[in-house]
């Protein structure tokens, strides 16, 4: 397959070497591979991580569709999550994921054409206090308005 | 040794706040300090959050006492200048809650003015720098992990925490002692330590805001536990999306390892403990304790059948001991303070501090810790400043998600676990959502089904298929073409769920739905 490059393949060989999977790490090791390859886990490389941590890729592929910071799809390089819990309901998260959509152009779920931009709804970011809130990869961001919205936006573009 | 200055000025740097541009004024307030040659005199230290949630960036200047709110970087100017120079406090940039009596300044969430507010687990939050172990040692930090190793025995601890009637603040409220007693007995090992930080429960933040504010707190608390069961490896389960907690509390344990009060042989008695910290991936169900050792363990985060308990089965099959951060967090107190005092704070039967996040329609939203049993309008009226101008109270919604919605004419009900379980709500996490005479409540119940489906982890059918079915009950009462079988069916279908699901993902629903079907019961149908 074309994405597992003896380089990237080497890649992931020092990244599995970092952590001790019996010791809780596989999570962690799953979210820096994800990293080489647009965010996301394809199938052909969870089978390459299952051979070298003699672990079914069952059970990995059930991992990397479990959890929402996995994804088997390629996302972008920015990923918006809104937080749609109910105490950013009540402050109007609704409007502001309407607006996301409209400014890139895509649905929940999805990413732009050119890559920049995916779309997600999470749940509670623990940040109510400035609510409507939401993250863009690490980064949170709070008090949420369409302007603002634009303004966070077009600073990425 | 840290140096002595003549004033300390903190900044309250919890994610929230620097979001509000808390690191501008801070730089600002160093700029300024600086200019006027007074970088000997006056320190500017980031601390956790000082407990305000809309008062924008807030700052504590110490000995002063004085909280100033709604910081940025010009009035950060116009008060080195004023108050730090010439020493005159900015009255108009006072946090208006904290001036009573004529002027005189006092400290709102403190104790002065609020004789009901107690602070155990956040004590410190908001008054040290996290990222500094020396100021957690100079607030009598490690000091009960001391007492601990040195003048008990494992056995000793176990009975003074179960004397002293500590109950999981994660939200179930099973007595501490006996778990840590049940976990003691086991005669296997290895034996683990976890601490669940996957605070996840829509409208909490408290665990965030403590490890953030007062991280070696949490190590103190772990490492008391290890020593007490007998376990040598503690981990910190932190959700993915807290990069800050995860960032302050490594700092910590880094800095706890170096001094030697995590590592081989600590304080030269032979007790050996260290942890680490495990990231997760975005599962709002991993907070049940059998998923979040799932999910360590490299699986997916579905809840285990109960028994066996983690008690005897938990990580990688050995003997672990499964404890919240906020419980965690009681436990330095309890050692150092012992069993008697504790039990002074809160009610018979749940004794102690709860810290509780207050959302929604009141004046001050924010953190407050008080003693277990004051009532909600208490805290609505007194910390959250009563409600917003022009609205009335209409319902709260207690415990988070999970929790009940309960009317005006139970707003004087105790908070603590027992009195609310009789009306039909819970303590849960402790998150507050105060509602107002403009929210409809099936659209907020709607809001938290789709929820609820979301989060389902798919493994027990009454909890993937019932999700489902609440949602789609639900979207027919808010458009207004439920029936009264409808309306019938939601509450069956949510009792049928709590009866048979596997974990607290699928019982809870029936908690909400159950509480406003019957207080709200004219907005169904």
């Amino acid at each position: 397959m074309a994405i597992l490059t003896e380089e990237k393949k080497e890649q992931i060989d020092k990244i599995i070497e970092k952590y001790d999977i019996n010791d809780g790490a596989l999570l962690m090791l799953l979210k820096e591979v994800q990293e080489l390859f647009d965010n996301s886990l394809p199938v052909d490389v969870l089978d390459y991580i299952g051979h070298k941590l003699e672990r079914p890729l069952s059970q990995l592929y059930g991992v990397s569709t479990f959890y929402s910071m996995f994804s088997n799809k390629p996302r972008g390089k920015y990923i918006i999550r809104i937080c749609e819990s109910p105490p950013c309901h009540l402050m109007g998260s609704d409007s502001i994921i309407d607006c996301v959509k409209r400014e890139l152009g895509i649905d929940v779920g999805e990413t732009t054409k050119d890559g920049k931009f995916t779309l997600e709804t999470s749940s509670c970011l623990g940040i109510c206090a400035v609510a409507p809130a939401m993250m863009i990869n690490d980064q949170m961001y709070g008090n949420l308005t369409p302007d603002k919205i634009k303004q966070i936006l077009s600073s990425m573009h | 040794m840290s140096k002595l200055y003549r004033m300390n000025v903190l900044v309250s740097s919890d994610i929230t706040d620097l979001l509000q541009g808390a690191k501008e004024v801070k730089e600002e307030l160093e700029l300024e300090i600086n200019k006027l040659g007074l970088s000997d005199e006056i320190a500017v230290v980031e601390t956790g959050n000082l407990g305000f949630a809309n008062k924008g960036v807030v700052i504590y200047v110490l000995p002063d006492n004085v909280y100033y709110g709604f910081m940025t970087p010009e009035r950060a100017r116009i008060v080195v200048n004023e108050h730090f120079y010439k020493g005159r406090v900015v009255k108009d940039f006072v946090i208006s809650d904290t001036l009573k009596d004529n002027n005189k300044i006092e400290y709102a969430i403190n104790k002065t003015t609020l004789p009901k507010q107690k602070r155990v687990v956040l004590r410190g939050c908001g008054m040290l720098n996290p990222d500094d172990i020396e100021e957690y040692i100079a607030f009598d930090g490690y000091e009960a992990l001391v007492k601990a190793i040195t003048e008990y025995t494992p056995e000793d601890i176990i009975k003074i925490i179960k004397d002293s009637g500590l109950r999981g603040r994660g939200g179930a409220g099973f007595p501490t002692g006996m778990k840590w007693e049940f976990t003691a007995n086991v005669k296997k090992s290895p034996k683990y330590v976890v601490c669940n930080a996957d605070e996840g429960e829509p409208g909490t933040f408290k665990d965030r805001l403590i490890m953030e504010g007062n991280p070696h707190l949490i190590i103190e608390g772990m490492a008391i536990a290890a020593f007490a069961i007998g376990a040598e490896k503690g981990y910190v389960y932190i959700r993915g999306e807290y990069a800050q907690s995860i960032e302050k509390l490594q700092r910590a344990i880094d800095q706890a390892k170096m001094i030697g009060f995590l590592g081989n042989d600590i304080l030269g008695k032979g007790f050996n403990f260290d942890i680490e910290i495990v990231t997760g991936a975005g599962a709002y169900v991993c907070g049940e304790e059998t998923a979040l050792l799932n999910s360590m363990e490299g699986k997916r985060g579905n809840p285990r059948v109960k028994p066996p308990y983690p008690n005897t089965a938990g990580f990688n099959n050995q003997p672990t001991l499964v404890n919240n951060v906020e419980t965690l967090a009681n436990v330095p107190w309890i050692i150092n303070n012992g069993a008697d005092e504790y039990r002074k704070i809160g009610t018979e039967s749940t004794p102690g501090t709860k810290v509780f996040t207050l959302l929604g329609s009141v004046n001050n939203t924010g953190l407050i810790e008080v003693p277990m049993g004051i009532t909600l309008k208490e805290i609505i009226e007194i910390y959250g400043g009563g409600m917003k101008k022009g609205r009335t109270f209409k319902a709260a919604q207690t415990g988070g998600t999970s929790g009940g919605i309960i009317p005006r004419a139970l707003w004087e009900v105790p908070m603590e676990y027992d009195s609310l379980a009789k009306v039909g709500t819970a303590l849960g996490s402790g998150a507050l959502l105060i509602m107002d005479d403009t929210v409809e409540i099936p659209d907020m119940l709607l809001s938290m089904m789709k929820f609820f489906r979301h989060e389902s982890c798919g493994k027990c059918t009454p909890c993937r298929v019932g999700t489902d079915v609440l949602v789609r009950l639900l979207e027919k009462v808010v458009n207004k073409e439920a029936s009264k079988e409808d309306v019938d069916l939601l509450l069956s279908t949510s009792e049928v769920m709590n009866k048979t699901c596997l974990c607290a993902l699928g019982q809870s629903p029936y908690i909400p739905i159950n509480t406003s079907i019957k207080y709200f019961h004219h907005e169904f149908v």
